[in-house]
């Protein structure tokens, strides 16, 4: 997991050895600097030799001075190593998912994808960025540190082995036993911001039934909880403070009393015994710094399992080698197809489909909720794979087909779709980055959105906001249908489209089609019969078979299935004006 | 200029965090700071113990043949007792600290969703819901690390540089003014690379922020790029942000990673200084100086840099801390739904005379208990749903009217039906009569009542609300139909939602009407979430109900059923439809066609018909589409 983080550091690398090697070299200084200082004391204030407190003051400025540097190189390579792996980990995420399939990106729900992309990426970071400085120098100050204190005086130092040993293992303790607990308190943490989620939401059925005070004594309830989690997760870590306190007092004592003894019978000078007292000062904050970045990475392991899950996810669709590079026709073919969402799951959405549908015809396709119909055209531009059989267009598997090229003939307008903010331009050009204005005027003619587009203020150059919030339904519906048709498919597929414009100009456009592109193959989903009984043929999907394929009139005579949906709509189960 | 009034704000906004902190944990407070004072004392003790050990026993112990321990035993038992006493301060303060900061997000917490939920609806429609979501994730955090962290440490090292500045002054003030310019020259370096690095972080937010957005608005729209084949585009349009945001982020960390080296080397240059100073003073004889006090001098000389070079560090967070409270006061400074209502709805029996007298037991009926404060009397007037609405102008603003000169009258059991295009207006009366809105102009009576006399809770329990997209809540099926009236029986609810048409399908769940719900009743169909918010209006029970009928796409069976249980919802009851049924709008008794927020006709279906006006034109579907 770790080695697929560390794989995308590519071009900082170089900044992520600098790091921790200018992190050294300014450790290496830190360390020289309390020596220096004692050689102060010892050889100059204590003789009262001027010269040498020049000569060591100089050396010690210049120490100070290299060591400035070296930190300051070190934080500016930190900051681009880490600012830059940041980088690298969003692009290569959004690149893969870039590559994703229809069914990678249903395993993601958006704001899942965002948080990884944002949250989990600003977790890493920092953890990356601490590390790199941290890492190494704490450990080798630690060294560094224990090195100079045997150097000045053996015995003492044995003094510092026990503290750190006794130190180090009090604060695995903590931070292990916290950590089981933070685990745990995380998750009751997303559930309570869960909540609030929710109540932002529904705030209209919370007011509308009065339930404020229910829902506050709720929230209050599972606050409380939280709390008391909290409490008890953290009343471990405060042990932290004073465990550390002890060890440093208990290293001042008993230094101050083997210093005093050793000074006395002449084994030690003064200057060593301050030394000494820095050195160890030091020391502590290393194991203090050490366990600060343990925390870190075990809290980032999670952020990372996340951030990897997206960078190992493979598209399950790959492009044949040597791909058909052009579509003939707009027929298309269903040869005992069977589909499921998940593989070997045993319960298929679509069961033994067979389909021939000849260039240029227009076919409805009609059935409840959960029939399948959507499954059935998502096949077609191959948004899915079959499980088993195989859709053919003009003739050939569209496995064989070159995606990108395959799709840019068989346009889908799909049920959940939405516009991008930008201007409406923009937004068409996003079926032919070429297209003329005139040929945006002309297909959005053709999907009868012409009409309100030009009034509005700025006519094709108006604002659409985010997800298109600033349009109504319908008029977002015919602007998705413009931009499939900018695309001047062989096929395209309606699904569902025109659920949101009334029933006149789901005429209009159909009527459009018929006389503007009559060569391409048309697929209308639609709840309402209207929208389908001029088609050509019309499929009558049931639980994922098709029930009958046949022209409306027929249909009427002879299916049960498709006469119930008829009268139930002509008896007035019919929408009545252009819905929401 | 600016700059300072922002200075100035800053530290408003950290007064009243400080406020808020304290309200509930003063005396805790107060304990954290004296042991934070103890436990710095303490150490402070500690560190500078070297000198006092060095001066007054090793030196002393030196010049004897045979050196006496025993002074030395008892100053380091002294001292041992002394760092007993600030290990506990230190684990005092630390276990109080966990308390206070703990409690104070939990008061946060439920301050913040209490003073949310008394929001009103306007809020809502106003503030992004991801925005509101994220004052109690990051900026709610930003607080925790101020409250937990930056506030002791701060408070932490301001007692050491008080202490360690007496100490200094006490020694040598020629030594201590040196310490003192240097420190200015650390504080000055600090806050001109901290003000960089502030300018690059507020960078860094904003970049983040626009790349937030654009890659939630890229995964929402994931599948549409793949139809359209543009990955590619939106691959280098993503790249160019994302490297717009390591750079500034790159900035932004790189200043706040140099400010650390600069200041400690920066403490260092003032040691060395002090030490040849202070020598050059010693040596000869200047104002005192002995060798023994400069070396004392020179270990207090560096503990002073330390906490200064703490304070720097912890400025980062507080700024960030101040942006996030800010927010979070934001919110708790918004306007609640203001209430002036006193008509109270209450439980009633009706005698024989007709007269209606107060019950405290669910009677079925209810009535309106109105004071009248002129005359000390009390009338009460029975529920029955009369809604009359009298030239009601409103608007979300002022400055523009969405309804203009609304006139509707609805008698006891009517039914209503709105019909119209989007935008027309359908939504906003009915969210008039719940007091969703406030009125601009005319009248709005209930039984004869004014709305605005009613109180606001009383009024909407005598509205049952079934909602075009229906929101469920994590819990239970049962829960979530209870929510309509929660002293209701298990048997109560089983019952609305047999009326609603939901029993069959809750029986098919995997644990029946004890199935959980989750993530806004993901794991449901738009058509049961329908006849589940419909069963959750008929355990209410309410004489009069708002109805904003669903058009998604639903498969006609499960539409049928419904419509069934919605049909079963009104009967009886004075009914508000927004209607996109054929089949409601030919039962409702009174039609009212709005276009551009004025009711153009009105009448029932056969007169509108026969009028052969908009509503003939919309029913034939015989007209030009228009603009919604």
């Amino acid at each position: 997991m770790i080695k697929v983080i560390l794989g995308q550091v590519k071009e900082y690398k170089k900044a992520s050895i600098l790091t921790p090697l200018f992190a050294a070299l300014e450790v290496l200084m830190e360390v020289l600097i309390p020596f220096i200082t004692a050689q102060i004391i010892d050889n100059g204030i204590e003789q009262g030799n001027l010269k040498n407190i020049y000569i060591y003051g100089a050396i010690m400025l210049v120490l100070a001075g290299f060591s400035l540097l070296f930190g300051a190189l070190a934080g500016k390579y930190a900051a681009r190593a880490s600012s830059g792996l940041a980088c690298n980990l969003r692009e290569a995420m959004y690149e893969n998912i870039q590559t994703f399939s229809f069914s990678n990106i249903d395993k993601f729900s958006t704001a899942g994808l965002v948080t990884r992309m944002t949250t989990d990426v600003t977790n890493v970071k920092n953890a990356y960025q601490m590390s790199l400085r941290i890492a190494v120098r704490a450990p080798l100050m630690l060294i560094c540190s224990m090195v100079m204190c045997f150097f000045i005086n053996a015995r003492l130092s044995i003094v510092f082995v026990i503290a750190i040993l006794f130190l180090g293992i009090i604060l695995f303790f903590i931070m292990t036993r916290a950590k089981r607990i933070f685990d745990v308190v995380f998750k009751k943490y997303d559930d309570l911001n869960a909540s609030v989620q929710e109540n932002i939401s529904a705030i209209r059925v919370v007011k509308a039934y009065v339930r404020e005070d229910y829902e506050n004594k709720k929230f209050t309830g599972a606050a409380k909880r939280l709390y008391e989690m909290f409490v008890k997760a953290e009343s471990i870590l405060a042990f932290n403070n004073p465990v550390m306190m002890l060890t440093i007092y208990g290293c001042v004592l008993s230094l101050s009393w083997f210093g005093a003894s050793f000074i006395v019978s002449k084994t030690m000078t003064t200057g060593e015994l301050t030394s000494m007292f820095t050195y160890i000062m030091s020391i502590m904050m290393s194991l203090m710094m050490l366990s600060m970045v343990f925390v870190m990475l075990t809290l980032s392991v999670a952020s990372c399992e996340r951030i990897v899950e997206v960078l190992q996810e493979r598209p399950d669709l790959a492009n044949k080698e040597q791909p058909l590079m052009e579509v003939k026709n707009g027929s298309i073919e269903f040869e005992h197809v069977n589909f499921s969402y998940k593989h070997g799951s045993g319960e298929d959405t679509l069961k033994d489909i067979n389909l021939t549908i000849h260039s240029g015809e227009t076919i409805g396709i009609i059935g409840g909720t959960g029939c399948g119909k959507s499954s059935l055209v998502n096949l077609i531009s191959r948004l899915y794979d079959v499980s088993d059989g195989a859709v053919k267009v003009a003739g050939k598997d569209v496995r064989d087909y070159d995606m990108e090229v395959l799709r840019n003939q068989v346009a889908v307008v799909l049920q959940k779709n939405v516009l991008f903010s930008g201007t409406i331009l923009e937004n068409l050009r996003w079926g032919n980055e070429k297209a003329t204005e005139e040929e945006c005027i002309e297909a959005c003619k053709q999907a009868c959105a012409d009409e309100f587009i030009k009034q509005l203020p700025d006519g094709y150059n108006t604002y659409i906001e985010q997800g298109g919030s600033n349009v109504s339904g319908g008029q977002k519906q015919r602007l998705c249908i413009a931009r499939a048709l900018l695309k001047r498919p062989k096929i395209l597929i309606l699904d569902d489209s025109t659920s949101a414009v009334d029933t006149a100009t789901d005429a209009k456009i159909r009527k459009a089609f018929k006389e503007q592109i009559p060569g391409t193959t048309k697929l209308i989903i639609a709840q309402r019969i209207s929208s389908v009984e001029e088609a050509d043929r019309i499929i009558v999907l049931e639980d994922g078979m098709v029930n009958d394929f046949d022209t409306h009139e027929n249909l009427l005579k002879t299916n049960k299935i498709y006469r119930e949906i008829y009268d139930a709509q002509a008896k007035g189960g019919g929408d009545f004006d252009e819905a929401v | 200029m600016e700059k300072r009034a922002k200075k100035k704000f800053q530290s408003d906004v950290m007064v009243r965090v400080l406020k808020y902190i304290c309200k509930n944990y003063k005396y805790s407070f107060m304990i954290v700071i004296i042991c934070i004072i103890g436990a710095a004392v303490v150490n402070l003790k500690g560190l500078t113990f070297m000198q006092v050990l060095i001066d007054d026993y090793i030196l002393p112990m030196t010049k004897e043949a045979n050196p006496d321990f025993g002074a030395l035993v008892l100053a380091l038992v002294r001292l041992a007792s002394l760092f007993g006493l600030g290990i506990l301060c230190s684990y005092a303060y630390n276990r109080i600290m966990v308390n206070i900061t703990q409690g104070t997000m939990r008061n946060l917490r439920n301050d913040l969703f209490t003073h949310m939920e008394s929001l009103p609806i306007r809020y809502f429609d106003i503030h992004a819901h991801g925005d509101v979501m994220s004052i109690y994730t990051n900026d709610v955090d930003t607080l925790r690390q101020l409250i937990s962290q930056s506030i002791p440490q701060t408070i932490n090292s301001f007692v050491t540089i008080v202490s360690v500045f007496f100490g200094m002054i006490t020694m040598n003030i020629p030594l201590t003014g040196i310490t003192l310019v240097m420190v200015v020259i650390m504080l000055f370096t600090t806050s001109r690379i901290g003000g960089k690095s502030g300018k690059y972080f507020a960078m860094q937010q904003r970049d983040l922020g626009i790349v937030n957005g654009y890659i939630e608005e890229m995964m929402e729209g994931q599948k549409v790029v793949k139809v359209f084949c543009h990955e590619e585009k939106s691959l280098e349009d993503f790249k160019k942000l994302n490297n717009t945001l390591r750079d500034s982020a790159d900035n932004a960390n790189k200043f706040a990673n140099i400010m650390m080296p600069i200041n400690a080397n920066l403490g260092n240059i003032s040691y060395v200084l002090c030490a040849v100073v202070g020598a050059i003073l010693a040596l000869n004889g200047y104002s005192g100086l002995t060798l023994g006090a400069l070396v004392s001098f020179l270990s207090l000389n560096k503990n002073f840099s330390q906490p200064v070079i703490q304070i720097s560090q912890q400025m980062n967070s507080i700024v960030m801390a101040m942006a996030g409270a800010e927010r979070v006061f934001k919110l708790l400074d918004e306007v609640p739904e203001v209430d002036e209502g006193y008509v109270e709805l209450v439980n009633a029996r009706e005698e024989k005379d007709g007269t209606l007298t107060e019950t405290e037991e669910r009677t079925g009926i209810w009535a309106w208990k109105h004071p009248h404060k002129a005359e000390g009397t009390i009338t009460y007037t029975k529920l029955e749903g009369d809604v009359v609405f009298n030239d009601v102008d409103f608007g979300y603003d002022d400055k523009k009217i969405v309804l203009h000169g609304i006139k509707l009258f609805a008698t006891p059991g009517q039914k209503i039906a709105f019909v119209g295009s989007t935008g027309a207006g359908k939504t906003t009366i009915t969210n008039l009569i719940n007091r969703f809105y406030d009125i601009q102009d005319g009248k709005i009576r209930y039984d004869g009542i004014n709305i605005n006399k009613i109180k606001k809770a009383d009024l909407r329990h005598s509205l049952g609300m079934v909602l075009q997209d229906t929101h469920l809540f994590t819990g239970t099926v049962l829960e979530n139909i209870r929510y309509g009236r929660l002293d209701a029986t298990d048997e109560e609810c089983i019952a609305a939602a047999k009326l609603a048409n939901a029993d069959g399908f809750i029986h098919r769940l995997p644990d029946g009407y004890n199935t959980i719900l989750t993530g806004d009743g993901s794991n449901l169909s738009q058509g049961q979430r329908q006849l589940l918010s419909i069963a959750r209006a008929a355990v209410a029970d309410p004489p009069v109900l708002i109805l904003d009928e669903a058009t998604s796409s639903i498969d006609t069976r499960t539409e049928s059923l419904v419509q069934e249980g919605m049909d079963r919802l009104m009967n009886g009851r004075t009914t508000f439809v927004i209607a996109h049924r054929l089949s409601t709008i030919r039962n409702a008794d009174c039609i009212m066609v709005l276009e551009n927020g004025r009711i153009i006709e009105r009448g029932n279906h056969d007169q509108l018909i026969s009028e052969k006006g908009r509503y003939y034109q919309l029913y034939t579907g015989n007209f030009a589409e228009e603009t919604a």
